[in-house]
């Protein structure tokens, strides 16, 4: 093994957090590092937390962290914001409601930007999570805002995927049916103090109970609990949603061990060939500034964009 | 991968002062920048800071401080980066800081110090000359 990878099965914060912004950075040497890591992976249970923003997310993660601290459980954090499309700069403020953690040794926490960058998200923030694994963590949390397929599919890498919502947020729930509600294992209605808890409670429902066919043959319903992450209330009842919603999948085959899944590797393995993919040719184009032609070509209109990209594609594929 | 290092950057409160329109203002204008922000939130102590500052990898912490203490705040964030082996992180502050207060901060680590009136562009210009991505 690298010392690096050495350093960071034996928990060296300063080398996790240097190898997370290689990760983030795109440094190709990371891969190396990744493939030493991997056997000292697949032990921690990944937790995915989205909604929409204002919902509560950090605030609820901060609530996880301190129970699960209770129970003697290591945490790792990723918390991602997302990437300013204009500059590329990024402002990561999930931190200022989990501070109090920060000098607990049990606890990492990590702000990661979308970026939009070479892979994508996804590729990055699961790197991200097996270093956190390979460390030693017992739960991984990683928040994200659930717009995009990027941020799905972050939580689908997830055990147990939690989708957030607060009361009056009607037509958001009509915005998550189509998109993300497939995906939830746990829903929480946060600030349910507030009024229009138990009509976003059957709103819901109704929609779970929809799926009434998949739970018939013993698939997970999952549950609908209201919570109060700022005066920490429902929490308690929160975390044994989850440890129950383990317990079902520790009964499933290929459940908890996604490295056994069939489904899940082949899944897994699709989004890193893409990701290997673009990369290599993206950048092979772009050195032998073929991209660039290319561009001019369908700008001065001597090509239409379908021509111009099979050939690009097709040659740098057969090379 | 041949992605460009990010400049990854800390705004930082230290201490009981409870204003932080000015690091918000700071925070703002170094995304525009094109940096990733990590904003730590109020009240902070010099040993949160630096712990945080650590597990996010920044390249810089920006301390902010309009309550006076920055005589005793600043210095001890950088004394513990020092402990801590990660003094390559730049240290960088600014508030209510009297014109006599700066060179003492200066020798005590501080590399640099904006006044109110520091136009965002000069300390933009001023990270992007002194802060290299790692």
């Amino acid at each position: 093994m690298t010392s690096i990878a050495e350093k960071v099965v034996a928990g060296d914060i300063r080398t996790v957090a240097r190898l997370i912004r290689d990760i983030d950075d795109g440094i190709p040497e990371v891969r190396k590092v990744l493939k030493e890591l991997y056997p000292h992976t697949g032990r921690a249970y990944v937790i995915g937390i989205t909604g929409s923003p204002g919902v509560g997310k950090s605030t609820l993660v901060d609530q996880m962290v301190a129970h699960l601290r209770k129970r003697g459980k290591t945490v790792g954090v990723l918390a991602v914001d997302p990437t300013s499309p204009f500059s590329g700069g990024a402002i990561l403020g999930d931190r200022v409601r989990m501070q109090r953690h920060s000098m607990d040794p049990g606890v990492f926490i990590r702000s990661m930007a979308t970026r939009g960058h070479f892979g994508g998200l996804t590729q990055s923030t699961r790197s991200a999570i097996d270093v956190l694994d390979a460390m030693g963590k017992d739960y991984i949390i990683v928040e994200t805002v659930g717009v995009g397929q990027d941020e799905v599919d972050v939580v689908r890498s997830a055990h147990t995927t939690v989708i957030v919502v607060i009361p009056g947020m009607g037509d958001d729930i009509q915005a998550i049916k189509a998109g993300i509600l497939e995906v939830g294992d746990i829903f929480l209605i946060n600030k349910a103090d507030r009024e229009g808890s138990d009509k976003t409670l059957s709103d819901l429902r109704l929609m779970i109970e929809m799926d009434q066919k998949k739970y018939e043959h013993g698939g997970w319903k999952p549950p609908i609990l209201k919570v109060e992450a700022v005066f920490d209330k429902g929490i308690d009842e929160f975390l044994e949603a989850v440890d129950q919603h383990e317990a079902y999948l520790a009964r499933t085959e290929g459940g908890l061990d996604f490295r056994g899944n069939r489904e899940k590797v082949r899944q897994e393995l699709k989004e890193m060939v893409k990701a290997r993919l673009w990369e290599e040719v993206l950048d092979r184009l772009t050195e032998s500034g073929e991209f660039d032609n290319a561009v001019e070509s369908i700008v001065s209109g001597r090509a239409d964009p379908y021509t111009a990209c099979e050939d690009l594609v097709l040659p740098a594929l057969s090379r | 991968m041949k992605q460009k290092r990010r400049v990854r950057v800390m705004v930082a409160k230290p201490g009981l002062d409870g204003h932080d329109r000015g690091a918000r203002i700071i925070a703002r204008a170094y995304r525009d920048a094109g940096f990733e922000v990590v904003y730590t939130g109020l009240h902070q102590t010099p040993e949160e800071i630096v712990e945080a500052a650590i597990q996010e990898d920044v390249d810089m912490i920006g301390l902010s401080s309009l309550a006076g203490a920055h005589n005793y705040l600043f210095p001890a964030v950088v004394q513990l980066l020092r402990e801590r082996g990660a003094d390559d992180i730049v240290v960088c502050g600014g508030g209510i800081i009297p014109e006599d207060d700066i060179d003492k901060l200066k020798t005590a680590g501080v590399q640099e110090v904006f006044t109110p009136g520091t136009p965002l562009d000069k300390i933009v210009q001023w990270v992007e000359q002194n802060v290299t991505p790692r």
